[in-house]
């Protein structure tokens, strides 16, 4: 029999099969996609969040455990569990070599991204780069890989993993990591997270998905449904607002729009709602999905002026242009009035300083609401712009609820076999918002986690089964 | 959509008259760029990103610039969330490989010559069919026969220095001519205002060019092949024919010395620095071209352009052919055989010279001239601050 299988094949899912596979385990890993669209929502990604105490390689400084926490518990507003967060934290200081050895490989932050040279790894080539040298490692090491394998149900006994199911085959293993990622792909259960708002609008019909196409949730859906401790909301997920015209799936980093706090953004009522200056776009780009979200018809659009053109990573989809600002409205279909009068106000409220887009400078505005705390500058400048922003999910935060051994909880008690890594489980650290690159830090961590505890259930043997069936919940010290 | 698309290019390029429109070939580089521009994962692997990201548009001559910087190697296709089935399509080898062909041709001079690079293969193919019966006949016309009593590897007595000469000279002066004007008709493109660094840009373009840099993967490891494997093959090969080649032509070039200087003759013995130079070049161009064309037909069917597998072959079966013949040559100079193989071996490089300017050859000067501008460029402050 199998010892250990791992479902799902982004990067989570490859820590896990890797880490087991080096425990001795014999593995098989089962991904739901075709080869080519293999990698789930690793593919898109670029780059880690990493703890270091000093310079190291590509990482410049210093980015210590305390700051790291800090941050996550900025960011999530404190919807997070701290001992599962700090193991995150602290694992991301010491697997770059782990990483490396399975063909991973860093460079320094690319050009734009300055503002995390100091916190965040990149990946060379980016996260499509990782899950090609992961798959190749795996397959060096005998891992048995399957593709288009969407498992659509486990079965258990009771709290333990007996066998996953495709259609009608069965596939049993001693073990058994879950890494399908979150639900996202999946329009009905998007539409019922989010309901229907005041105006009777279904707004998760006009949400793009960022990520993968294949995160359909479907063994989170089971899980669930099978009595595993959920965590998370399910309205909650890494949310960017990107742009109106890209793809339905798999849009990733292009789409987005990052000349929001260079302007003004107004809703299709043409009136501001959020202070674009608030702090660097890329510690709120993903805050601003939800934002939109929240906005009438799901839809806002991103206003500039020519003094903003080469300041922020060139769009993939050219801006509206227009020589005057009323003819901007009327392409966008904006009320005129409206749209001048909040462009008037706002110019009105503009406080000059020293702008600096580099800094958080001292233009902003006063006496306007919402205010615009940092480079507010007037639309003054022809020829201007404007993108159009819907929300784009990455990922869903809804998952299992999991202990630092990655074991699935069922009523409050950890399963002896079943593990879950990635972001079926990121919900544990991240209740709400995000910060670069924490995503594959716990994908990266908990995979290492779930691999090595599903690699040493299934090689602890009878006796070992003997053991839990005498003392049930004790397992996990002994693991 | 497309349609609107080119229109507005085309009216964007009335309003610069300068610069006439894009072709379909140049506009899926443009596209494809606007989506790496956006997006940028690949940048540590080669010199075309990050050159790139100085761009915030993609005119004709940036795009024929960035094609020829690209070296093909392949990680970029194989690391791309947006390479097919993407609905984006982006194949950055491919779209480059194309206009890169396109440059050749365009630059090419004459210009009516031009268009012999898209049938390469078969202009490789005839040239040699033609040098090797030029070559084949006079060698009848002159001796009679193919065979001959043993001359001691005196191939002057087959052909006359001179005779050779003139007919070498000639093809290999209008083909470094006509490969000269190319280039620098490109060159006055893209070429960027020479800074206080040029004498260093030029030393930096020149180890980039003889290292190979470009095939290293960014990471030391290598290029792609037949799949997402990085393998430093295609660098070794490549070093194999270059270097080869080079010495080949060492061998050739110090011959002429010895001949006009030293008054000192060929048939040159085994030891000698001519020989010595063509024995060791001649077993690179042996290795060397045989691995780029097992590489190549290994090659993964989404890399570069299919179009010019032909050209890509033709020319590295011609250099194999070249460095085989010479080294036949060599080896039963002193044979009843030597005057078939001189003619061979005289046939096939006639048809080397002959193509150089309007075939594979070229990759290597226009690439050159790129690395020059990437090296130039680098050293100039980016105009752009895109901030973080």
């Amino acid at each position: 029999m199998l010892d250990v299988l791992v479902i799902g094949g982004g990067n989570a899912a490859l820590c896990a099969a890797l880490m087991a596979r080096e425990a001795g385990a014999s593995v098989m890993i089962l991904e739901s996609a075709p080869k080519e669209w293999r990698g789930g929502n690793s593919q898109h990604t670029r780059n880690l969040r990493c703890m270091h105490d000093a310079p190291q390689d590509v990482l410049v400084d210093a980015y210590p455990e305390e700051e790291f926490w800090q941050d996550l518990l900025k960011v999530t507003g404190g919807i997070t569990n701290e001992k599962l967060a700090r193991l995150v934290i602290r694992a991301s200081s010491s697997c770059r070599d782990w990483m490396r050895k399975h063909g991973v490989r860093f460079q320094p932050s690319l050009s734009g991204t300055l503002h995390v040279a100091r916190t965040n790894a990149f990946f060379m080539g980016g996260g499509k780069a990782l899950v090609n040298a992961y798959y190749r490692s795996a397959e060096n090491l005998g891992v048995q890989i399957r593709y288009d394998a969407p498992v659509d149900a486990l079965e258990l006994d009771g709290d333990r993993f007996v066998a996953a199911r495709i259609g009608s085959e069965r596939i049993e293993a001693r073990a058994c990591v879950v890494a399908s990622g979150g639900f996202e792909s999946n329009r009905e259960w998007l539409r019922e997270a989010w309901g229907q708002n005041e105006a009777g609008e279904w707004p998760a019909d006009n949400f793009l998905i960022r990520g993968t196409r294949f995160n359909m949730g479907v063994l989170l859906k089971f899980l669930l449904d099978a009595g595993a401790d959920a965590i998370g909301d399910p309205t909650q997920s890494h949310s960017v607002a990107i742009d109106a015209r890209a793809p339905l799936y798999d849009g990733g980093i292009c789409t987005r729009v990052d000349c929001v706090s260079l302007g003004i953004v107004v809703n299709r009522d043409a009136r501001r709602f959020y202070d674009e200056g608030e702090d660097f776009w890329p510690k709120r780009y993903a805050i601003w999905g939800r934002l939109v979200a929240k906005q009438p018809g799901q839809i806002a659009y991103s206003i500039i002026d020519a003094k903003a053109v080469g300041r922020f990573m060139p769009p993939v989809f050219p801006g509206e242009k227009a020589d005057s600002l009323p003819e901007l409205a009327r392409r966008l279909g904006l009320d005129e009035r409206t749209f001048m009068e909040t462009v008037d106000s706002y110019n009105a409220a503009c406080r000059m300083g020293d702008f600096n887009h580099e800094v958080l400078d001292d233009c902003h505005t006063e006496g306007l609401e919402p205010a615009k705390t940092h480079w507010a500058r007037p639309l003054d400048t022809a020829p201007y712009y404007a993108y159009a922003l819907r929300p784009g999910i990455t990922f869903t935060y809804l998952g299992v609820k999991v202990d630092e051994n990655a074991a699935v909880h069922f009523d409050g008690r950890p399963s002896g076999n079943l593990f879950a890594a990635g972001e079926v489980m990121a919900g544990n650290v991240l209740g709400q918002g995000y910060t670069a690159g924490v995503g594959m830090s716990i994908g990266t961590a908990f995979g290492r986690i779930a691999g090595t505890q599903a690699a040493a259930a299934a090689l602890s043997g009878s006796r070992g089964q003997e053991e839990k069936t005498l003392h049930p919940g004790k397992e996990h010290a002994a693991a | 959509m497309q349609q609107l698309e080119a229109l507005t290019r085309e009216a964007a390029s009335l309003a610069h008259p300068a610069l006439p429109p894009l072709t379909t070939d140049e506009a899926e580089v443009d596209r494809v760029m606007t989506i790496c521009n956006a997006c940028r994962y690949c940048e540590g692997f080669c010199a075309v990103f990050p050159a790139m990201t100085r761009l915030l548009e993609f005119n004709k001559a940036d795009i024929h610039y960035l094609a020829n910087l690209c070296h093909n190697c392949g990680a970029c296709l194989h690391s791309c969330q947006y390479a097919p089935p993407h609905e984006f399509a982006v194949n950055v080898p491919k779209a480059m490989a194309t206009v890169r062909m396109q440059t050749y041709s365009d630059f090419a001079w004459p210009p009516a010559l031009g268009a012999l690079y898209k049938r390469a293969g078969l202009t490789t193919a005839l040239a040699s069919a033609a040098g090797l019966a030029l070559f084949l006949i006079l060698t009848l016309l002159v001796n009679g026969s193919l065979f001959h009593e043993p001359l001691a590897g005196d191939f002057y007595a087959v052909f006359p220095h001179n005779t050779l000469v003139l007919m070498f000279g000639t093809v290999f002066l209008f083909a470094v001519v006509a490969l000269g004007i190319g280039v620098a008709r490109f060159w006055r493109g893209v070429s960027p205002p020479a800074g206080p660094d040029t004498g260093a840009a030029a030393v930096e373009a020149t180890k980039n060019v003889l290292a190979l840099k470009y095939l290293d993967g960014g990471h030391g490891e290598g290029c792609n092949n037949e799949d997402d494997r990085f393998s430093l093959w295609r660098r070794r090969f490549h070093h194999f024919t270059f270097y080869g080649f080079l010495l080949c032509f060492a061998a050739t070039s110090v011959a002429t010395l010895y001949h006009y200087l030293l008054d000192y003759q060929a048939p040159y013995p085994i030891l000698s620095l001519p020989v010595q130079l063509g024995i060791f070049g001649g077993i690179g161009l042996l290795i060397g071209p045989a691995g780029l064309l097992w590489l190549n037909i290994k090659r993964h069917p989404m890399h570069g352009d299919a179009a010019q597998r032909p050209m890509d072959r033709g020319f590295i079966v011609l250099l194999f052919l070249i460095s085989l013949s010479g080294l036949a040559l060599l080896a039963y100079r002193d044979t009843g055989a030597m005057a078939l193989l001189l003619a061979l071996h005289l046939g096939v490089v006639m048809a080397f010279f002959l193509t150089m300017p309007y075939g594979k050859f070229a990759h290597g000067i226009f690439r050159a001239a790129a690395l020059l501008k990437s090296a130039i460029e680098k050293r100039q402050p980016n105009r752009l601050g895109l901030g973080d």
